[in-house]
């Protein structure tokens, strides 16, 4: 699906002077998950040709004071017909966008927003500042096309306070860490809805190119005991009862810390340990294999360097 | 008369394409490489593909500056000398390796420069040349960008550390899994004003010396090398690595066996 329904008849003039690129060629179909709350569902797969780099989730609220979004995916060309769809929707223009973490799948689309509205804790400016460039080298190479015009853009706004109100709907901002090194997982206040960013993964294989294990648990662990009817999540479908994905996710990061633990002290290398047998009860998840392999990628040598004992001798 | 001079002529140039044929088989993977590199490595060895030469790696380059990589060629008897190689990285070659008493088995991880098939390619006693291999698809610049620890200048405080264990594995031939990983940052030469300088040699002996396996390193291989091998010691078995860089700076680690076979997954 190329374009949707909306996008074409509300969208169509305005698009039609751009480059056939940029003409919204996402799929973006909001879903309802609140009361004044959407979510739209990223494609559960890696960063690819075939899905633009679409893959995160992101969410709409609709305010008294305006359009809150809660990221806004991978390029310009998603920022874009992401402010078109969710004006549209709402009816009042963007107020506010909110990036959860560093990864370009869900802060590159800031390039269609005026960073004065663009709000992440400071903690994610300082990394996107150092390591924006190299994320968006990598994405235009995957993508190509889709990459047309996104231009690096730090966030504007560095938060810190622990809520916003946007004319009496309030906002809590939970400043968290462990799925990189700083994640901002936000609740609203007036339906209960939990928005975990990457914190949360559902039914999709968490990722962990930046993740601190210990950290990423004690941020869960925030969360499950902070109170909260549904839970947006960073990828994955919604999970309505707000528990199964939290539960799912610190499952899945405990059997891979254990896994790879145990690979390392059994011999495996790391072609070995990519190709360990996945537990039947992630057969649920996405992605599974190809996270597994990132993340040999990403814990194994610093598990080699703990675990293997120094055998040295002196010349 | 005629037609018999211009039929032998044909005979003959029929018999050299045979023979190039037979001495640079067409490549499965169709690497635009293929025909130099195998011209060099194999020279006038015989050459055939062979799917028992297990060339196992990620679905995904995750790290290009560190790609892990095993060639996995016990299912074929013989194994002199195992190859691994990168046809599209400036330095295509990482490990010449010989496992003069071990298994025909090499896992280790390596740079991708870009989008490279990545081979195995095992001799035979018969000189024989078996090869094996897949493309991988990888951002630039495993090879044209600076280690780690150059990067961090930490490189010199931890050269000369190595790591490993090695564990009996359960098989006919008593035999044992040697990890092993060293500090080196493993420069290619190919990054700013640094010059060429890796581990070049390695060898793993028994406890009497004598020797179970020896290769030959270039910088393709990943800083911080690790290596993994199966030599033929048994559990509780002595084992000593002695390896030098381009520096002529040595390297010396020894272990023994363990006991126990690893822990059942």
């Amino acid at each position: 699906m190329m374009l949707t329904r909306r996008g074409l008849i509300t969208g169509g003039m305005a698009l039609a002077a751009l480059p056939a690129q940029a003409r919204g060629r996402y799929a973006i179909d909001p879903v309802a998950v609140a009361d004044g709350i959407w979510m739209i569902h990223g494609a559960d797969a890696p960063i690819d040709p075939a899905n633009g780099g679409a893959i995160a989730n992101i969410a709409i609220i609709a305010t008294p004071a305006g359009t809150v979004l809660c990221d806004c995916g991978p390029s310009l060309s998603y920022g874009q017909a992401l402010r078109k769809v969710a004006e549209e929707l709402t009816g009042q223009r963007v107020v506010r966008v909110y990036v959860t973490h560093l990864h370009p799948d869900h802060g590159m689309g800031i390039a269609a927003f005026d960073p004065g509205i663009v709000a992440a804790l400071p903690g994610t400016i300082e990394a996107l500042a150092r390591e924006g460039r190299g994320y968006s080298d990598a994405m235009y190479r995957l993508l190509n096309d889709w990459m047309r015009g996104t231009e690096l853009v730090l966030p504007g706004r560095p938060i810190t306070t622990g809520r916003e109100d946007f004319g009496g709907r309030g906002l809590r901002l939970l400043a968290l860490s462990g799925h990189s090194g700083a994640d901002l997982a936000l609740l609203d206040e007036r339906s209960g809805l939990l928005i975990g960013g990457d914190l949360v993964f559902h039914d999709r294989a968490p990722s962990t190119p930046t993740a601190d294990l210990p950290r990423w648990r004690a941020s869960l662990d925030r969360l499950a005991s902070e109170p909260h009817g549904g839970l947006v999540p960073g990828h994955g479908p919604f999970d309505p009862g707000g528990r199964a994905a939290i539960a799912q996710t610190r499952d899945w990061i405990d059997w891979l810390e254990d896994a790879l633990t145990r690979a390392v002290q059994s011999g495996l290398d790391m072609v070995e340990a990519g190709e360990l047998p996945i537990p039947p009860r992630f057969a649920t998840m996405a992605a599974a294999r190809y996270e597994l392999q990132r993340s040999v990628s990403h814990l194994y040598p610093g598990l080699e360097a703990r675990l293997l004992p120094r055998i040295d001798q002196p010349a | 008369m005629k037609g018999r001079r211009y039929a032998a002529m044909t005979l003959t140039l029929l018999a050299l394409a045979a023979r190039a044929d037979a001495s640079v088989p067409a490549d499965p993977l169709e690497s635009p490489m293929w025909e130099a590199h195998a011209k060099l490595l194999f020279g006038d060895d015989p050459v055939r593909f062979d799917p028992r030469v297990k060339v196992g790696f990620p679905q995904i380059a995750e790290n290009q500056r560190s790609f892990p990589v095993a060639i996995d060629a016990r299912a074929i008897a013989g194994v002199r000398r195992i190859v691994l190689m990168a046809d599209l990285n400036p330095i295509p070659i990482a490990i010449d390796y010989r496992p003069t008493d071990s298994d025909a088995y090499l896992a280790t991880r390596i740079k991708l420069d870009q989008r490279t098939p990545v081979r195995g390619a095992v001799q035979l006693a018969s000189g024989e040349w078996l090869v094996s291999g897949g493309w991988i698809d990888a951002a630039g610049g495993g090879c044209s960008t600076p280690p780690v620890s150059r990067v961090k200048g930490d490189w010199a405080e931890h050269l000369g550390e190595i790591r490993g264990e090695a564990w009996p594995v359960a098989g006919p031939t008593p035999a044992s899994r040697l990890r092993i990983s060293f500090r080196h940052p493993m420069d290619t030469g190919l990054v700013d004003a640094i010059p060429t300088y890796h581990l070049e040699q390695l060898t793993v002996r028994d406890g009497a010396g004598r020797e179970l396996g020896r290769m030959e390193i270039w910088a393709s291989v990943a800083e911080d090398p690790a290596i993994t091998l199966v030599p033929h010691a048994a559990a509780g078995d002595m084992l000593t690595v002695d390896a030098r860089d381009t520096n002529g700076r040595d390297y010396h680690a020894a272990l023994s066996v363990a006991r126990q076979s690893p822990p059942p997954r």
